[in-house]
This record gives structure tokens, sequence and C-alpha cells, in this order.
């Protein structure tokens, strides 16, 4: 049965008008990184500047020292090493653990599980005192390294609990086929389960990239120089020291979106089934 | 001879799962140890230190005070302050982003033109990172020079410039909007996954009785995305409690203390004022608030199983 002509106007009008809303304030954050400060202070404002340049982004790629580009760049770079870094620890010891929650009985999983995700949904703000003080023992304060630990802490329950709902939605009967034919678990595991979970996987490492990447609170207090600084605190610093050039915040925006927007855009089609493996059962 | 059989059977399949258990645990342990290891000791050091009188980082004296620091919260007006904050913020913006939310995921669901296409643009307020959409939003709503001004001035709609961020209640209302704006994208995908669950079937026996559009949306749709909808209320409001890099961009939680949250009003008494003690008893009020969410959250879970 076809739906009726004044439905689909009525739709398209819609998508639209909410496509207008999405996109306009993200295109304005575009049009001011190619702005001069002067078009950007203009009343009345221009919505299009005179002489739209790219001075900033080229900038980013050549400055050197205590530029703004050159931190961007840099806090860029550790953002990215953090993020990877983050992803890479958190997807092998949770899968490991997902599968164990999914496929293995054992006394109190359910505690376990509870446990896994209260810890993923602390606020880090109880957590942020003593841990500070704990870091500058350890000297992993200003550091790659106990940015990831920290970051990791709240990424792996999180992979835990939709891997092991991704797990749980498979038939058994594919991994008892290969035990039969001589596999051990952990080979059950590697060659059969994981390859079939590609989709699960996908969405999961792009979820848990999305965490990393967009952490502010433990960067704020836990990074001060070019060593471990991220992107949203360098960003946030220049937002309250350099408020007169907007177009500077706003390039740094546009860098700090590109990552995980094109990772967004690749893995689309995982983004509602693992939403779907995230909220459903325990 | 007959009896002993199932016996052994009985032992074997005993020791095969103890043997599963062992395993169970070595998969685990990497895990535990990643998660707990950092989580563990925190969580008890904040809440010893919040029993304790603790005014700065190298304070000598930290005297007992039991319960005094929680006691101290709950007779503080700011403390008060902050929480009727969070809570407008959280129904409010929960309220609109269901709201809107639900909008987006039927129209995702819809048979658009170039559906893909505009699957791509709701994922971009999603994408975005939080700070950037803070610095984003702080600029539009310039008082003297930004975007959203202009565009009413020009429009017509206003005679002059306003302050948007520079009056208590307008400018939580404005922080609200940019986190509606940024998280109505997520709320619309965690719907869709729901929306998609609902078979198909029901809208067709439900056209063949005569049902219209709005009316299946009542009678079918809504009630099948209930489940989903509780799913979100929790998660959002659990957010909430924990938000602050939003405010921290867009306000600093003035002006006048206007856009201060409980985290933020925490972070505040803990860091700025060097409150220790303090602010780990405010963080722990946090914490129970949201472990309560929580729990009630895998409730939801349960019962959307049994359900099932």
């Amino acid at each position: 049965m076809k739906s009726s002509l004044a439905y689909r106007i009525f739709i398209h009008v819609a998508a639209l008008f909410v496509a207008v809303v999405f996109l306009a304030p993200f295109a304005w954050l575009l049009i001011s990184s190619v702005s001069t400060p002067a078009d950007l202070l203009a009343r009345p404002l221009h919505w299009w500047p005179e002489d739209p340049s790219v001075e900033r982004y080229a900038r980013f790629f050549t400055a050197s020292g205590d530029d703004v580009s050159a931190v961007y760049r840099q806090s860029l770079v550790n953002s990215t090493v953090v993020a990877l870094s983050t992803v890479a620890l958190s997807m092998f010891v949770g899968v490991l653990g997902a599968y164990a929650m999914a496929r293995l009985r054992f006394r109190y999983k359910r505690i376990v599980l509870v446990l896994f995700l209260i810890a993923y949904m602390l606020p880090p703000i109880a957590l942020l005192i003593p841990l500070y003080l704990v870091l500058a023992q350890l000297q992993l304060l200003d550091s790659i390294v106990g940015l990831v630990l920290v970051y990791s802490s709240f990424t792996t329950p999180f992979v835990l609990w939709i891997m092991t709902n991704q797990f749980l939605a498979l038939p058994a009967e594919l991994e008892d086929a290969a035990r039969v034919d001589g596999c051990s678990r952990l080979g059950a595991l590697v060659r059969i389960v994981l390859p079939v979970s590609r989709p699960g996987l996908f969405a999961t490492m792009m979820f848990a990239f999305l965490l990393a990447w967009d952490e502010f609170l433990y960067a704020l207090i836990f990074t001060s120089t070019a060593d471990a600084k991220t992107l949203p605190v360098a960003i946030a610093e220049f937002t309250g020291r350099y408020s007169v050039d907007f177009g500077l915040v706003a390039a740094g925006g546009v860098l700090a979106t590109v990552p995980p927007l094109l990772l967004a855009l690749a893995f689309q089609r995982y983004i509602v089934s693992g939403l779907a493996a995230s909220a459903v059962k325990g | 001879m007959l009896r002993r059989a199932p016996s052994h059977r009985r032992a074997a399949a005993g020791q095969r799962r103890r043997g599963e258990g062992w395993f169970a645990v070595a998969l685990l342990v990497p895990s535990v140890l990643v998660v707990f290891g950092v989580v563990v000791y925190p969580v008890l050091r904040t809440l010893m230190i919040s029993f304790f009188d603790v005014d700065s980082p190298v304070a000598t004296e930290t005297p007992f005070v039991g319960l005094g620091n929680y006691t101290e919260a709950l007779g503080e007006p700011a403390f008060w302050r902050a929480a009727r904050q969070t809570a407008y913020f959280a129904v409010t913006s929960i309220a609109l982003e269901l709201l809107f939310g639900t909008g987006i995921a039927l129209l995702l669901n819809a048979p658009l033109r170039a559906r893909w296409l505009f699957r791509a643009v709701v994922i971009l307020p999603w994408a975005l990172p939080t700070i950037v959409n803070g610095a984003m939003w702080r600029q539009i709503l310039n008082s003297q020079y930004g975007a959203f001004n202009a565009l009413l001035t020009q429009l017509g709609v206003l005679d002059e410039y306003r302050s948007w961020l520079g009056e208590p209640f307008l400018a939580l209302n404005m922080v609200m909007l940019a986190d509606v704006w940024k998280n109505t994208s997520l709320v619309a995908f965690l719907l869709l996954a729901g929306l998609q669950a609902i078979d198909v079937n029901l809208y067709e026996a439900a056209r063949v009785d005569g049902a219209g559009p709005i009316r299946s949306f009542f009678s079918i749709t809504l009630p099948l995305l209930l489940p989903s909808i509780a799913i979100v209320l929790v998660l959002r409001t659990i957010e909430t409690f924990k938000v602050f890099d939003i405010i921290y961009i867009m306000t600093r939680g003035g002006p006048a203390s206007g856009t201060q949250t409980l985290t933020f009003y925490t972070y505040l008494q803990a860091f700025s004022d060097q409150r220790l003690g303090y602010g780990s008893a405010l963080a722990y009020l946090i914490v129970s608030a949201v472990v309560a969410l929580a729990v009630l959250y895998l409730r939801l879970l349960h019962g959307q199983e049994g359900r099932a």
C-alpha cells in the first residue's frame, strides 16, 4: 500500500527542517574558521566573509613553538594516541571478559556484571582527588599513559557490557560445531566468534573511541603541558584566553570534530545495532 | 554398577563446570584489573575523606567530623540551589530530547528520499565533541557579536542585541538548549533501535482495521516504545548528574551561580575553594543518586527481558 502524498510531503519538509537546525550551527563554525577577526566582530554580522582564508588551517601544519596552531597540532596527536590506545586496551581485555560473561557458567556472574556497570556510571568527580594524588605518586600526571589507564577504566565496562550482549545474540551451536572439530574455547573465540561479530566489534570500537575522544574533566585536571594535553583541553583554554579571535577556536573545533565524525559516518550502519545491544538484557 | 555410571557422569560434569569457572576467572582478570585497579582505591579514599575536615591538600590537621560534611551540605542553600538547577536541567532537557528525539527517530524510520543523507546529518551533533559544542554555542550566543543576536535582529524579532548568557535563569536555559541540540541525536538513535524492533505486521493490521497514522502512533508505536523511552530517561538522568564540560566552557557556572549543577558545584568547592572533605561528601551524594539510578536502569532492562 502506498502512503499518501500529504504524508510524503510532510515527512520531507520535517526532515529538511531538522537538517537545517542541525547543520546551521556547525556551518557557522566552519564559516567562522575561514573568516577574518574583523568579519566576526562586524555589526551587522557578515554571514559570509569578504575574504575567506584557510590560513588558520595552513598554520596548523607549519606553526611551531607556542603558537596556538602548534598547540592544536600537538594536542590532536595526543588525543589520537590516547583514544586509540584506550580503544586497543579496553577492546582486548573487554572482549575476553565479555566472552566469559556470555558463554561460561560461573558463580556471582550477575553481581560481577552489576559492579562493572556501576564502575562505568561512577561520576568522575568522585574519583578525581585521590586519583590525582595516586597519579602524582606514580609520576603519571601529565602523561599519555596515565590518561590511557584512567580512560580504560570506564571504556572497558562499556565494551564488556555491549560485547556480552553481542555474544549472547549469537547461536551457541556456532562454537559447539567448532569445538567438536577440536578447537579450544579460545580458538573458537578467535576463529569463529570474533569474525562473525565484526559489526558489533566495529560499533563498540567506535563508541569507545568517542567516549575517550570526548572526555574532558580528567584531562583538564591531569594534564598541563603539550606532553599529554588533549584537544578538548586546548580548545577550552583558548576559548577563555583568545576570546577575541573566535576563528581560531572554530578552526580547532572543526579539527576536533573531523576524526569522530569520519568514524561515525564510516560505521553509521552499525550505530543502531550497537545501541540496541547496549540497551538490552544484562 | 548401574548406579555408579550416572554419579560418575555427574562428577565429570561438575569437574567440567569447575574448570569452566576457573577459565571464566582467567578471562575476566584483565578487565577486573583495568577497571577496579583504577577505581576501587579512589572510591574508598573519597568516602574516607568525606568523614574528615580537610581544607587543603597539604593540611596537617584534619579532624574527624563523622557525617558533619554531609549534614553541612544538606543545610547549605547553595547546595540546594545546585540541586534544584540540576533537577530543572534534567527534567526540561530530557523532556525536550525525548520529544524531538521521538520525532527524529520516526523520520529516520520513514520512507525518505536520500535517507542515508538525513541519517548522516543526524549523526553530526552526536559526533561533535561536547567541548566544541559548548565553545560553538558560547560564541553563537555572544552578547556583542554572536550569530544568534545577528539573526534575530536581522529578521526583526529583536530590536537590539541581548545578553543570552548574562542573566542566571536565561543562561541556564541557553546551556540546556546547547545540550539538547547535541544529545537529541543520541536519543533519536536509541529510540530508532526500539522502533525497528516493532513488528511491521501490527501496523498492517491497524490499517486494515481503519486506523490512521496518528491513531496507530498512539496505540501501537508509543506503547511499544515505552521500554526504550524509560531506558533513555534513566541513562540521560545519570548523565545530567555528571554534566560538567558544557557548563565549564559556556558559563563556568555563572552568572551569579545560575548555571551551577551538582557536579559543577562540587568541582568548585573541592578545587577552587580546596574544601576537600566537603567536596568529597558532595561527590558521595552524587554517587548515591547515580547508583540508585543505575539499579533502576537494571530493573528496567530486566523487565524488558521478561516481556520479550
